[in-house]
């Protein structure tokens, strides 16, 4: 089989190394003196022998084979994949900041400290919230954490018959999941014609047996639900809480907040809205906001600042949920956001959130008359289009996604959410100019044009890239998921 | 700076393309009554150069270890990364793209996750490995819950050797399912064995261990694993990834699921994160197995490439019967590790265990030696031990501050029986000089 590039492992040779160590400077014992050999490995691991050079080609042409934010535009919905400024970068890297161990006597931390104090501040401003936790490492496990923490506040209450979480059918899939890893129920309310959730049948699953909704808003179709106060009261109104999933935000930074929605508990993910990088899938930061009648329920430490004006982590707290990690945070994506939102100030937050839902909605005019809109109407920071008007040609969602890899984009968020059929969900962000939106469009129509004209040219896109549609179905039939030595 | 790259005149091209005359316009739909009416009181709108100077002043405030020498491991370690680790997670196409659902474009970050999985496989003995967790903790946490999803069985036994704050992240996690956790006592820095035996009924599910332990003390895993499967119980083990290259690999002893903190190959000590959770099993768990797995499959034209696979496990196409709701992970970390490890190698690896097996020897016993200095447990360790000592620990610490040297972690803090003990911990990192310096300082304490 031809290869991009040789797996580290066959470009070994015996004896090679990438890592100069120094002699060991000690008296050296026999390693069978200092560890029993019944605790010894008796079979060395296959690892690589390759030297400095190799290592480091190695990964620079793997690393050709990717597109990053920095390569061109990225218009995923829902993932926010804004410009990654390089400060930040820097700053993260600061010996004051990336050599300090987590258990040092905290008055040797006190800038790391003061740091996450500001930003839990800050974060709790931007949210409309009271008080924050940045343990978790993700959205994911903000999501999870918020709804445990709805789950002590129910237990605490000795109210026992709250087993369910309802969710909307345009939740993106993390929420049922989480649900069921805090041991819920999951009940599903469908959405109204206009995108929102619809009342009716919220009002008809809403009782004393939920413990909480899980909303985003805008929700994943890049509409603002105008009825999220009524949608907040129907739940307060039966005991239940509402859970806020921050994806979205990046839409009404400065503008709205979770907390004066009627949310009582939000997360966020640093690594969209606050312009952490994502990594390839990671680290991100999934920091949880809540009003204060939760507060005693957050994951502890939480960083606090002590009536002597120093910082300290705060241990006392005998209702809280417990930790949902060791140490305190990905404390190092928590300094990139930190500067971000330095840099950018309350109203370079808001400027951020305007420009998003500008760019998303010049977009939307633009491709509105040569693609399918489902939802007609003013959209927030990002829009769903669908090749609904090119059904006759037996073009797919999944065709047009590899045809515009062949003109150098990253494609759009596909077939979700899923009560839409065939969506393309396209957030641009705020930081993408007016000529590479065009130019964007003007690449979508022309696939549109193509479709109509040569439609098996996008049927078996992608023709430019430096590997064709691939085998799915095979690699999960028939699972190679490690090199093993021959 | 808030890197909007429309100009006032461009965004005005927008309104009246769009057919609005201001961006106001574009909120209607949200209601009067929730939009925030007065500006966001977040300090900020900093020029880069004022940011850099208020960073900076921040990160000043902590005493760094470039300045300090530190004696603290507990979980998270220092080790030397090559400086063409960094330079190469710099590379934009790595930390700018995002997860690989579009392998087309994604060749890059699917291989390496792929070489990743295959460089944990190999370290811990084991048939398949994830793309990542976000810790040790929490994947310990998820391989709890895996083993009562193998098993049918609702109980853990965890012994008090492990990680305190794993145990508490365990805590955590299981309770809501209603997974019961049962303590196993420790006696001379390792896991009774006896009292396991007792504790090791049908009802448990998994015995957690982790080797090295919290104290520095290699466990009897391959004893525990026996006696486990012996009952249906699966082995978990939560590792240190340097000390496998020379102690027992997990699947050497047994293991059925393999779990760890993968911080110490490429990635900083970062005040505790963003860190790196590892997990590898046996094949016949793998559909069990949450997180991200990367396969090896075919393009059309013949041509080798690498996509996510077995998503039939996961919450994008699950949904509530998911393995799990993990998402992200630690990507970019876990690139870290497979350069740094990548780059050791075999030899490198060996070499680079040996190194902070000796030197913590060779500490420990000069600092055993030290009237009113002892080394609180006799069995085998990797390179962390506990010192008994008949001075304060904290007055120690204190004294040792002066000399900008963090001392070992006082154990009074996670175990109240241990009040006159410190977990020291030595890498590659500390120098003959610098032991001996800790050593005398030591001895000047009384």
């Amino acid at each position: 089989m031809k290869i991009l590039e040789p797996l580290i492992f066959d470009l070994s040779a015996e004896g090679r190394t990438a890592v100069s160590l120094p002699a060991c400077d000690v008296p050296e014992e026999a390693v069978e003196t200092l560890v029993p050999p019944a605790y010894l490995r008796a079979q060395e691991p296959e690892l690589p022998q390759v030297s400095e050079i190799d290592a480091v080609r190695h990964f620079t042409r793997l690393s050709t084979f990717n597109h990053g934010v920095d390569s061109g535009f990225y218009p995923l919905g829902s993932c926010t994949m804004k410009y990654n400024p390089k400060v930040n970068e820097a700053l993260a890297r600061l010996s004051g900041f990336a050599t300090i161990h987590p258990y040092q006597p905290e008055n040797l931390t006190q800038g790391a400290l003061q740091l996450m104090a500001e930003l839990q501040d800050d974060l709790a401003e931007i949210a409309g919230m009271d008080a924050f936790t940045l343990q978790p490492a993700a959205g994911a496990h903000g999501e999870m954490t918020g709804i445990l923490i709805i789950r002590a506040y129910h237990e605490h209450r000795k109210d026992s018959k709250r087993t369910k979480v309802i969710v909307p059918d345009s939740a993106h899939g993390t929420n049922p999941a989480t649900a069921a890893m805090a041991g819920f129920e999951i009940v599903q309310v469908p959405s109204n014609e206009r995108g929102g959730v619809n009342l009716e049948e919220l009002r008809k699953v809403a009782n004393d047996e939920v413990a909480a909704l899980m909303l985003t808003n805008p929700n994943t179709l890049g509409l603002f639900d105008e009825n999220i106060t009524e949608i907040a009261k129907i739940i307060h109104d039966v005991g239940g809480l509402v859970y806020y999933d921050g994806a979205n935000l990046n839409a009404i930074m400065g503008i709205a907040r979770p907390g004066d929605m009627g949310f009582d508990v939000v997360h966020f993910n640093l690594h969209k809205t606050f312009a952490t990088p994502h990594g390839g899938g990671g680290p991100g930061s999934g920091p949880v906001g809540v009003k204060e009648f939760l507060a005693p329920f957050l994951p502890k430490p939480v960083v606090k600042k002590q009536a002597d004006g120093t910082f300290a982590m705060d241990y006392e707290r005998p209702l809280s949920i417990g930790r949902v990690r060791s140490f305190y945070a990905n404390f190092g994506v928590l300094v990139k956001a930190y500067s971000y939102i330095r840099s950018l100030g309350g109203e370079g937050l808001r400027e951020a959130s305007e420009n998003a839902v500008l760019n998303a909605n010049f977009l939307m005019q633009v491709l509105k008359e040569h693609y399918y809109v489902p939802y007609d109407r003013v959209c927030m920071h990002e829009f769903i289009i669908t090749p609904k008007n090119l059904k006759e040609y037996g073009v797919h969602t999944l065709d047009i996604a590899k045809r515009l890899l062949d003109y150098g984009y990253h494609p759009p968020t596909i077939y979700f959410p899923l009560i839409v059929e065939e969506a393309m969900m396209i957030e641009p962000t705020e930081t993408e100019s007016v000529e590479t939106l065009t130019q964007f469009a003007e690449a979508l129509i022309k696939i549109a044009e193509e479709a109509r004209t040569d439609v098996e040219l996008v049927k078996n896109a992608p023709h430019t890239t430096l590997i064709t549609r691939l085998d799915e179905t095979g690699a999960a039939r028939h699972p190679n998921i490690r090199w093993r030595k021959a | 700076m808030n890197f909007v790259p429309n100009t006032a005149g461009q965004r005005q091209q927008l309104l009246e393309r769009i057919g609005v005359k201001s961006v106001d316009e574009l909120f209607a739909d949200v209601p009067a009554n929730v939009r925030l009416q007065r500006p966001l009181a977040v300090e900020g709108g900093m020029a880069e150069q004022d940011l850099i100077r208020h960073v900076k002043h921040l990160a000043g405030r902590n005493a760094n270890l470039e300045e300090y020498t530190s004696y603290l491991g507990a979980g998270a370690y220092e080790h030397h990364i090559p400086a063409f680790v960094d330079q190469l997670l710099l590379r934009q196409e790595f930390y700018t793209a995002y997860t690989p659902y579009q392998p087309e474009i994604s060749q890059g970050t699917l291989q390496a996750i792929y070489e990743f999985q295959t460089l944990v496989c190999e370290l811990t003995g084991m048939d398949a490995a994830n793309a990542s967790m976000y810790d040790g903790a929490s994947a310990l946490a998820e391989a709890a819950l895996m083993s009562c999803d193998a098993t049918r069985r609702r109980q853990v036994l965890v012994p008090q050797t492990v990680h305190p704050e794993y145990r508490e992240v365990l805590q955590t996690y299981l309770h809501p399912r209603g997974i019961g956790i049962v303590d196993v006592p420790l006696k001379n820095g390792l896991t009774d064995m006896e009292a396991l035996e007792k504790l090791l009924t049908e009802n448990i599910a998994g015995v957690l261990v982790q080797s090295p332990n919290f104290l520095g003390q290699i466990e009897q895993a391959e004893e525990i694993g026996r006696l486990a499967h012996a009952k249906g119980a699966l082995m978990v083990m939560a590792v240190n990834p340097v000390s496998l290259g020379l102690i027992k690999s997990p699947g050497e002893a047994g293991a059925d699921i393999v779990v760890g903190e993968g911080q110490v190959f490429g990635n900083p000590i970062n005040f505790g994160g963003p860190y790196l959770g590892f997990m590898a099993t046996r094949d016949k768990f793998v559909r069990r197995m949450p997180g991200r797995i990367v396969g090896a499959t075919g393009d059309r034209n013949g041509k080798k490439g690498y996509v996510l696979t077995l998503q039939a496990r996961e919450q994008h196409i699950r949904r509530e019967k998911a393995t799990s709701n993990i998402c992200s992970n630690e990507a970019l970390c876990a690139l870290a590790f497979t350069i740094h490890l990548g780059a050791l190698g075999k030899a490198g690896l060996k070499e680079l265990a040996n190194l902070n097996l000796q030197k913590a020897h060779y500490a420990a016993k000069q600092i055993a030696a030290l009237p009113g200095m002892s080394l609180a447990f006799n069995g085998p360790f990797f390179h962390e031990f506990v010192i008994e000592t008949k001075v304060d620990p904290a007055k120690i610490n204190t004294k040792l501050l002066e000399d900008k040297i963090i001392g070992g972690l006082d154990l009074s803090r996670f175990y109240p029986e241990f009040n006159h003990h410190l977990l020291f911990c030595v890498t590659e990192t500390k120098t003959k000089a610098d032991i001996d310096r800790l050593v005398v300082r030591l001895g000047e304490i009384k």
